[in-house]
């Protein structure tokens, strides 16, 4: 980090401010100036929570993704089926002991069941689709990229035909339903009592947890023996596998766990938005915005596209309504313009 | 009428080999000739719905192939480019949304249409030139996203989720352009002209050099050609062959909408390019000309198989994944592999025998 301020003086500077203005707005109570330009403090702080939340759901799904990409140059365009999947096994499993009306003994058992569930079943697949199709296809990425597209195609009509058109949502277990008093103040009365900001504690938790799996994953590559094997391939596959290694092993092994972390984000993402035909090209579509700013292959990247990616959608809808998919596009334009290669690249 | 249909076709399959240049010429003049008397002896369903269609969309994909096929760049912008002229055609003209339609003539409309949708894809060219390959596909399919988002969401230029309705083709030298025989034949020209555009460009200097990019960009560049500008003008021309197809295609339904530019469709656009095969632009057409015709009548093809009437994109799927197993370049190659094939080959050198080696 000491180096980018080195290199980059200016650029910190503004970084450093623009956090500057981020801290003071979440944490001071607003004058009446700011208010009447911007709307009441609620709103920006639940735009903040909600783009950061969202951006949680972004990077489990475009971790996967990046993952895939940075090691076999696949780029997995079949992403978001594999998301969709995973939300309808979630699901499935959420409701397997409902009874007649809809309830269901022990649900937070179930619900975290499906967690493993749908990571199991996604990963299965994955591991199947790199063993029985990509595996044929090594080195040309062109085919391999078509092929992801008509296995979407595929997945995405065999989906609709079993689900049919009907939106789902996994429900929430009744702990995590209600709302976290959180120790940031949205308005004073004139009483003098301070109002806290609610936030949906099933977002919070989520939150907690894409983080918690985000550090899992930086510690598993880069102070395990099969991450060192992982940043390896990534640098140089050609040469990984000519010092001995089976290259074919770490392969399917990624391409499960990307797989697995794109049906973990489905039960996520059916938990906190829904599940409907047409919601696997929505995610993929954002993965590919997110992976395409972070900088492509490259999991701390991930997180920051991530996190930019879901403060522009929530902030820009709440401050921009009809701009607010231009946001996010003039942000990958401007990156692309200035960073091709994205905010952080990995390896070489 | 058949039967000399079908005689031509034969006399191209006896001398395949040879590929001597008078039976090309010749398959050129049968196709040309039965696609000019089509009209004679199909009904109005058949031409509006099927071949018209056919052409306004095998442009579309033409210039994808265009782009993949002499360039080396799959962009999946190319509905957008298209849908943005599309959009600016009804802006520009006439619509039911008067509000938004600002009701110039077609022939000030169409042009400033065309060049604002070269002026996008350009654009587009410009961005995703800047990363290489794969990535590329990445990138234009996000613009085509942030499009379609953007048109489903803005009300002000783009009229929303229920887009802009009642652009009609113009009346010209006193021909209505909207009834089904003079669209035909509009689009069969437009189609035509775009056809030997983009076999021209492809032989000229300029598209020599492109295909040269295209095999060793770090060759070309050492040979003191400008890799970068010779990706954008790629684009640039891509561009205006999808521009006019983008007008052909708001007449062709006399409206626009979201639903129009949205991913699906960008992604059947490239479904048709690449079964037909990015080898020759004769592949785009002929791919539009399998998807249209399997989309049309895919609830028979499905009964007859035995599943439910509306998994036709089980059927395309299925289709399109069988094409990239089994081809190197979708219908086109299977055509060639299966010429080879048949053909005696040098035991020695692997040559065809009566190459002229």
């Amino acid at each position: 980090m000491s180096k980018f301020w080195e290199r980059h003086p200016f650029w910190s500077l503004i970084i450093v401010l623009v956090i500057a203005v981020f801290i003071w707005a979440i944490f001071a109570p607003w004058p009446s100036g700011i208010t009447d330009m911007f709307g009441r403090k609620k709103v920006f702080l639940n735009a903040l929570f909600s783009g950061v939340t969202l951006g949680a759901l972004y990077f489990l799904a475009a971790s996967g993704f990046t993952l895939i990409f940075g090691l076999m140059q696949n780029v997995n365009l079949a992403h978001g089926s594999l998301y969709l999947l995973g939300g309808y096994v979630g699901y499935q499993i959420s409701i397997a002991t409902a009874d007649a009306s809809g309830n269901v003994v022990n649900y937070t058992f179930w619900w975290l069941l499906a967690f493993v569930g749908a990571f199991l079943a996604c990963a299965i697949f994955g591991m199947f689709l790199q063993y029985a199709v990509f595996r044929r296809m090594e080195g040309d990425d062109l085919k391999q990229t078509l092929v992801t597209i008509g296995i979407s195609i595929v997945a995405a009509d065999l989906m609709l035909w079993y689900w049919g058109g009907d939106f789902y949502t996994i429900a929430t277990p009744q702990w995590l339903a209600g709302p976290t008093q959180l120790p940031l103040a949205t308005a004073v009365k004139s009483s003098g009592d301070v109002v806290f900001l609610k936030y949906p504690s099933v977002r919070l938790l989520i939150l907690v947890a894409a983080i918690v799996i985000g550090v899992l994953m930086w510690l598993a590559l880069n102070r395990t023996r099969v991450g060192m094997l992982v940043r390896a391939g990534v640098d140089d596959r050609d040469m990984l596998s000519a010092s001995g290694v089976r290259i074919q092993r770490i392969f399917i092994l990624v391409f499960a766990f990307g797989a697995g972390l794109a049906g973990i984000a489905g039960v996520v993402g059916g938990t906190f938005q829904s599940l409907a035909p047409g919601e696997d090209t929505s995610i993929l579509l954002s993965s590919l915005v997110v992976v395409i700013v972070g900088g492509m292959g490259s999991i701390p990247g991930a997180a920051l596209g991530a996190l930019i990616i879901g403060l522009a959608e929530q902030f820009g809808s709440v401050y921009l309504p009809t701009y607010a998919p231009v946001l996010t596009f003039v942000i990958m334009a401007g990156v692309l313009a200035f960073r091709p290669q994205g905010l952080i690249t990995s390896g070489r | 009428m058949a039967v000399v249909d079908h005689k031509t076709f034969d006399t191209n399959d006896a001398d395949k080999e040879g590929v001597s240049e008078p039976s090309r010429t010749g398959v050129y003049w049968a196709v040309g000739l039965i696609l000019v008397i089509l009209p004679a002896f199909t009904g109005e369903f058949i031409l509006s719905d099927i071949v018209s269609r056919i052409l306004v969309m095998g442009m579309i994909a033409l210039s994808l192939m265009f782009l993949a096929g002499y360039g080396g760049m799959v962009s999946l912008a190319q509905l957008t480019i298209a849908g943005v002229a599309a959009y600016m055609t009804a802006v520009f003209g006439t619509s039911a949304i008067t509000e938004i339609s600002i009701g110039l003539t077609w022939w000030i409309a169409v042009p400033i249409a065309i060049i604002i949708a070269m002026i996008f894809g350009t654009m587009v060219g410009a961005l995703s030139v800047r990363t290489e390959g794969i990535y590329t596909i990445m990138i234009t399919l996000a613009i085509s996203a942030a499009f379609f988002f953007l048109a489903n969401q803005n009300y002000d230029i783009f009229n929303g989720f229920s887009g802009i309705n009642q652009v009609l083709p113009p009346v010209f030298v006193g021909v209505n352009w909207g009834n089904t025989i003079p669209f035909y034949y509009l689009c069969l020209f437009l189609a035509a002209v775009s056809y030997a555009l983009v076999l021209y460009v492809s032989r000229s200097p300029f598209g020599l050099a492109l295909q040269g990019i295209r095999d060793n960009p770090r060759r070309m560049a050492a040979l003191g050609f400008n890799v970068t500008a010779h990706r954008i003008a790629a684009y640039t021309f891509a561009s205006l062959v999808a521009g006019v197809g983008g007008v052909l295609m708001v007449w062709m339904n006399t409206a626009i909408s979201p639903g129009a530019v949205s991913i699906a469709v960008v992604i059947d656009v490239l479904v048709m390019a690449v079964v037909g095969g990015l080898g020759h632009p004769v592949g785009a057409f002929l791919g539009a000309a399998v998807f249209i015709i399997l989309e049309t009548f895919a609830l028979d093809v499905l009964e007859t198989l035995g599943l439910p009437g509306e998994r036709f994109q089980l059927l395309i799927g299925i289709g399109f994944l069988v094409i990239i197993f089994w081809s190197d370049d979708g219908l086109l190659g299977l055509w060639r592999k299966w010429r080879e094939r048949s053909a005696k080959r040098d035991p020695l050198l692997g040559d065809l025998e009566g190459d002229g080696k």
